[in-house]
């Protein structure tokens, strides 16, 4: 049954140790208890939601796929053209000037938040997950600004980044005058400024995930470490971080998929211009802006759907032997 | 979990209390506390800047005390940028988006994990696969797709398509939600004793009822925590209606934010004031509702 599953999704078949359910006789006919008015039932309360999902969701990834190879305008269906490679050999030659750029700050941010935020994110779970006094007003504290809409910090994060009107500049005593720096709006700094509001955000979300990926390490583990003679940090790198092998992942694979997400934070503060362009907001720009390239728009969507696509799957699978096993 | 032995061991006995506080832990205390206070910098800087009347930061400067404080800020940015009207676009999108996302994938979860049948594997892989997409991938096509469908009767949509459309906003969040959801709740209803589903059979009771009255109701812890993640993402949702809506005066008011930006919010002090006013429905969830959005972030990831 796993078999037949992955091939339905074209992936490639689970370790066949894992085929639970591919033993013979290990299927449960529950059909069979059915009557054929609970097998309809059945296939609407399925068959409605998969038509909405699959509708949606599918039916436009693949319509991005197929139009990413064609010329089109968005004006009468007949106008659409194949024009095989072209739009991607545009992209990758360089006829579009902001698509290395995007590329280069995707993958910053993808830098930035693997190699700092999500560290940082880890760190702080460790620290709150031993027994100190007030560790939920300090974990509520981080993870306030999860809630918030990137929209709502992006404003936020104006306030202290402005140049006439900022903390920052205030502070400096340069707000007003020449020397006041715009962070927003700087284009060789405004990424990591940017950067820096996002990890405030994206710090308190790893680290609520990995607390309650702590919580279920078995504490008998860390005490043998401790009797052992292992110091903290020992332990948690030695004993702790292989055991939380699982919500590692899944950390990884949150932080991963939040970077290609990007969008909200650089559109509310320039609409993702001037040092500040992502994938995400190239792609949008080909929709709503004043000439609409749906074939265009559509090649960069396969590009980021690519480069996703990776810890997708790798989610996927995992996830799913974990249900199995 | 108590103090580890290497650090008692260590501990000098600071005050003559019941318990002794050993300096490591007065290290870390101070630089939680330190850590926490820079973490909340940024808002509380917000909640001040929004006290403050324009005339007197432009007079005193934004880094300053004195002056006046009071709520104007709060009044006009509430009148004036019409936050009104858009809290009330949002609440027509996001209650039966909840709703519906909650019942729809509750049913696909429950065929998924109480019946075992060909496809149910291949099915959650795929809504779990949707549901992390990129927003992006899907908009250039969606987009047409919402201009070309015709028809829709009146009180749905009043011109006839999704685009521009409560409903067309409402339909996609449930699309993308019903992956995570169908996911968490499919996980936890596997853990419900398959018992309970022959009993009811043996009752008589048809596979609609066998849902509605025994599993559901066993469901409601994940349904709690799930009607409070999806509450707050799609209230802070922000692209799909910039893309699908039109008509500013529809907006829901995250991404009426766009708009509201240099045409009402000035300056610092309205942008404060009128940050806060949005922020307040997710700030309440935080405060209110914290232990149901943690456990619904966590139970799709620490499962396994």
């Amino acid at each position: 049954m796993t078999a037949s599953a992955n091939r339905g999704l074209g992936e490639p078949a689970a370790p066949s140790g894992r085929r639970r359910f591919g033993a013979p006789g290990a299927v449960r006919r529950r059909f069979s208890l059915l009557t054929r008015r609970d097998k309809l039932i059945l296939g609407l309360m399925v068959g409605i939601p998969t038509f909405i999902h699959v509708f949606f969701i599918w039916v436009p990834t693949i319509a991005s796929g197929i139009l990413s190879f064609t010329s089109w305008n968005g004006i009468g269906l007949d106008r659409i053209q194949f024009i095989g490679l072209k739009n991607y050999t545009d992209l990758f030659g360089g006829i579009y000037p902001p698509f290395w750029p995007a590329i280069q700050h995707n993958l910053i941010w993808l830098g930035v938040f693997l190699g700092i935020a999500t560290p940082i994110g880890i760190f702080f779970a460790v620290l709150l997950d031993k027994e100190i006094r007030g560790t939920r007003v300090y974990q509520s504290a981080l993870y306030l600004p999860v809630v918030l809409s990137l929209a709502i910090i992006g404003f936020i994060w104006q306030l202290i980044y402005s140049p006439d009107e900022g903390l920052i500049n205030n502070l400096l005593g340069t707000a007003g005058t020449a020397e006041a720096v715009d962070w927003f709006g700087n284009r060789s700094i405004n990424l990591w400024a940017v950067l820096v509001a996002a990890t405030w955000r994206h710090v308190g979300y790893i680290m609520v995930l990995y607390l309650a990926g702590l919580k279920s390490v078995d504490p008998s583990l860390k005490e043998a470490a401790a009797i052992d003679g292992a110091g903290e940090v020992q332990t948690f790198f030695r004993v702790v971080f292989p055991v939380l092998r699982p919500i590692n992942l899944v950390v990884v694979v949150i932080t991963v998929i939040e970077s290609l997400r990007a969008f909200d934070l650089v559109f509310i503060i320039n609409r993702g211009l001037n040092g500040l362009e992502l994938l995400s907001v190239l792609i949008t720009n080909n929709i709503i802006g004043e000439a609409s390239r749906i074939g265009f728009g559509s090649a960069l969507a396969m590009i980021l759907l690519v480069i996703s696509v990776g810890p997708i799957i790798y989610y996927l699978t995992r996830s799913i032997r974990a249900e199995q096993a | 979990m108590t103090v580890e032995p290497h650090a008692t061991a260590l501990a000098a006995p600071l005050t003559a209390r019941r318990r002794r506080t050993p300096p490591q832990r007065i290290l870390l205390q101070g630089f939680l506390v330190a850590t926490s206070l820079i973490w909340l910098s940024p808002i509380l800087w917000a909640i001040y800047t929004s006290l403050r009347p324009y005339a007197d930061t432009a007079r005193l400067g934004y880094v300053s005390i004195g002056g006046t404080y009071n709520l104007d800020n709060f009044v006009n940015s509430w009148n004036g940028a019409e936050l009104p009207k858009y809290f009330i676009n949002t609440l027509i999108i996001v209650v039966p988006a909840v709703v519906l996302t909650l019942f729809l994938a509750s049913m696909v979860a429950f065929a998924v994990s109480r019946y075992s049948w060909r496809f149910n594997l291949a099915l959650l892989m795929l809504f779990t696969a949707g549901n992390l997409l990129p927003q992006q991938v899907v908009i250039t096509p969606l987009y047409r797709i919402y201009l070309l469908v015709l028809g829709i009767p009146e009180p749905l949509s009043d011109n006839g398509r999704l685009y521009d459309q409560y409903l067309g906003i409402m339909i996609i969040h449930i699309a993308f939600q019903l992956g995570f959801c169908t996911f968490v709740l499919s996980n936890y209803m596997k853990t419900i004793p398959r018992e309970l589903n022959e009993a009811a059979v043996v009752d008589g009771a048809g596979v609609f009822r066998t849902y509605r009255e025994i599993i559901l109701p066993l469901c409601r812890p994940p349904l709690a925590a799930l009607a409070t993640l999806q509450f707050t993402w799609i209230y802070n949702d922000f692209f799909w209606a910039l893309i699908l809506m039109r008509t500013g005066d529809k907006l829901p008011i995250t991404s009426a934010l766009n708009n509201l930006k240099g045409q009402f919010f000035i300056d610092n002090n309205l942008i404060a004031a009128g940050s806060i006013l949005v922020a307040l429905p997710t700030l309440i969830v935080f405060f209110v509702l914290q232990k149901q959005f943690i456990r619904g972030l966590t139970l799709g990831s620490t499962k396994g």
